[in-house]
């Protein structure tokens, strides 16, 4: 049973207005039954230190993530953890996290690759919440268990494979993350441990828009005029073509996979979550250096 | 091989010794014992290491007084995993001669069970921290 969308006035212009609900709407609608909040940050204790009373937590790296192979659950494994977290399949899941919602978005993007039929994002996330001094609780929640069922994962829309990067090149491309990352000057993040390419640039034809030029400075995501301004005209992008956004390991990417597909309406967006640790390290794959997207290689 | 120093040995243990939830819980209560940073240290950033492995700002300082090792650390509240990481070295290798820090097993992270806990890509956070206080340390040596 969907809980109805938060109707805020901001929402409204973005292609779906039910995929962002402010804390004041999820304030409101603590508690009510079909709703469950979830927490996926970054830092893996920051749900231990206070988080929205009756969240419950995911993580990306121990949760989500298959253990042994560079893979996320099967549907079995999904339907255990959300069976574990009391969350069942007709629920409305809203999404927070630390970052401006890097975490939350790809726990989102990680739901609706199995399905879950209504996931939404806390505008503004973690730190939104916290600025206006909202409640918190310490102790973890407790839902009881859910029956929730083993749907497969659905790898063929939302998400692209290296092989898919290599066949769209010259289609709309987005690499999400740093200038520096782009240009090839270095593999990492600013400020972020190398978890290994051993090559730096960009994959041929991408044009360079970092995650973070989607957001305000409140960490709540700029109104669709503006989205519009940046991903359609200063970077020409097309909504009606298929995209691919990447990132490093996939994060950065999912929260612009988000604005992209959910707030501006493209209807084809696929994240590649092997992103710069599998490109930046595979053999034989073309790669551009410098500030410019380059050219398709002769094939 | 050298023993373990007693502060990491004991650390070691009470990990190993919890579930893998509780471990969680345990990184937590070290992350809110990490002391704030000698005043003279808060005046003075530039005399602070930025770990740059840690997915968050970390800075840490290691001092020889008399013989023996003080290690300081400045991490965000925002950052607890990592004031936790920061906690457990500090607590650990504050106190010891120099020469039994120098001699403290550099994968030492990976073998207190979090990698179960918080992922084998977070510990190498530590890890880094851990090297890089070695190498401060190497310099009095």
């Amino acid at each position: 049973m969907a809980i109805a969308a938060d109707p805020h006035a901001g929402f409204q212009d973005y292609a779906d207005p039910a995929k962002l609900v402010t804390t004041q709407w999820l304030a409101d609608n603590l508690g009510a039954d079909g709703l469950v909040v979830v927490e996926s940050d970054e830092d893996v204790l920051l749900y231990e230190t206070g988080h929205i009373p009756g969240a419950v937590k995911v993580d990306w790296h121990t949760d989500l993530n298959d253990p042994v192979m560079r893979d996320y659950l099967d549907g079995a494994g999904f339907a255990r953890l959300l069976g574990e977290k009391g969350i069942r399949r007709d629920d409305t899941v809203v999404i927070y996290g630390d970052r401006s919602n890097w975490w939350a978005a790809y726990a989102l993007w990680v739901f609706e690759l199995f399905g879950h039929p209504d996931v939404r994002l806390l505008d503004g996330g973690r730190a939104a919440w916290i600025a206006e001094g909202r409640e918190l609780a310490t102790a973890a929640a407790e839902r009881g268990e859910s029956d929730y069922p083993v749907v497969e994962r659905d790898d063929s829309t939302l998400r692209a494979f290296k092989d898919d990067v290599l066949a769209h090149l010259g289609g709309p491309l987005v690499d999400v993350r740093s200038p520096q990352e782009y240009s090839g000057e270095r593999t990492t993040a600013p400020d972020y441990p190398d978890e290994g390419a051993l090559r730096a640039g960009h994959i041929p034809t991408a044009v360079n828009i970092p995650w973070s030029k989607a957001v305000a400075d409140d960490g709540r995501f700029l109104d669709r005029a503006a989205l519009e301004t940046l991903y359609l005209r200063e970077n020409g992008l097309d909504a009606s073509s298929p995209a691919i956004a990447y990132c490093r390991i996939g994060e950065r990417s999912s929260h612009t996979w988000f604005a992209m597909r959910y707030l501006l309406g493209m209807t084809d967006v696929r994240n590649y979550d092997g992103s710069w640790t599998e490109w930046g390290s595979a053999v034989r794959v073309p790669i551009v250096q410098g500030s410019q997207p380059g050219e398709v290689p002769g094939r | 091989m050298t023993a373990l120093p007693a502060a990491l040995a004991e650390i070691r243990e009470d990990f190993l010794a919890l579930s893998t939830k509780d471990r969680l819980q345990l990184l937590l209560e070290f992350s809110q014992e990490l002391p704030a940073l000698p005043e003279r240290y808060r005046d003075d950033p530039d005399r602070l290491e930025r770990v740059d492995e840690c997915q968050s700002p970390v800075f840490i300082v290691l001092e020889l007084d008399e013989g023996v090792v003080r290690m300081h650390a400045d991490a965000p509240e925002e950052a607890p995993t990592t004031r936790g990481f920061a906690s457990i070295l500090a607590q650990g290798l504050d106190g010891l001669p120099l020469e039994a820090a120098l001699a403290v097993p550099d994968d030492y992270p990976q073998t207190i069970g979090l990698a179960e806990a918080v992922s084998p890509l977070r510990v190498r956070g530590m890890t880094a921290m851990l090297a890089r206080a070695k190498r401060q340390l190497r310099e009095y040596a």
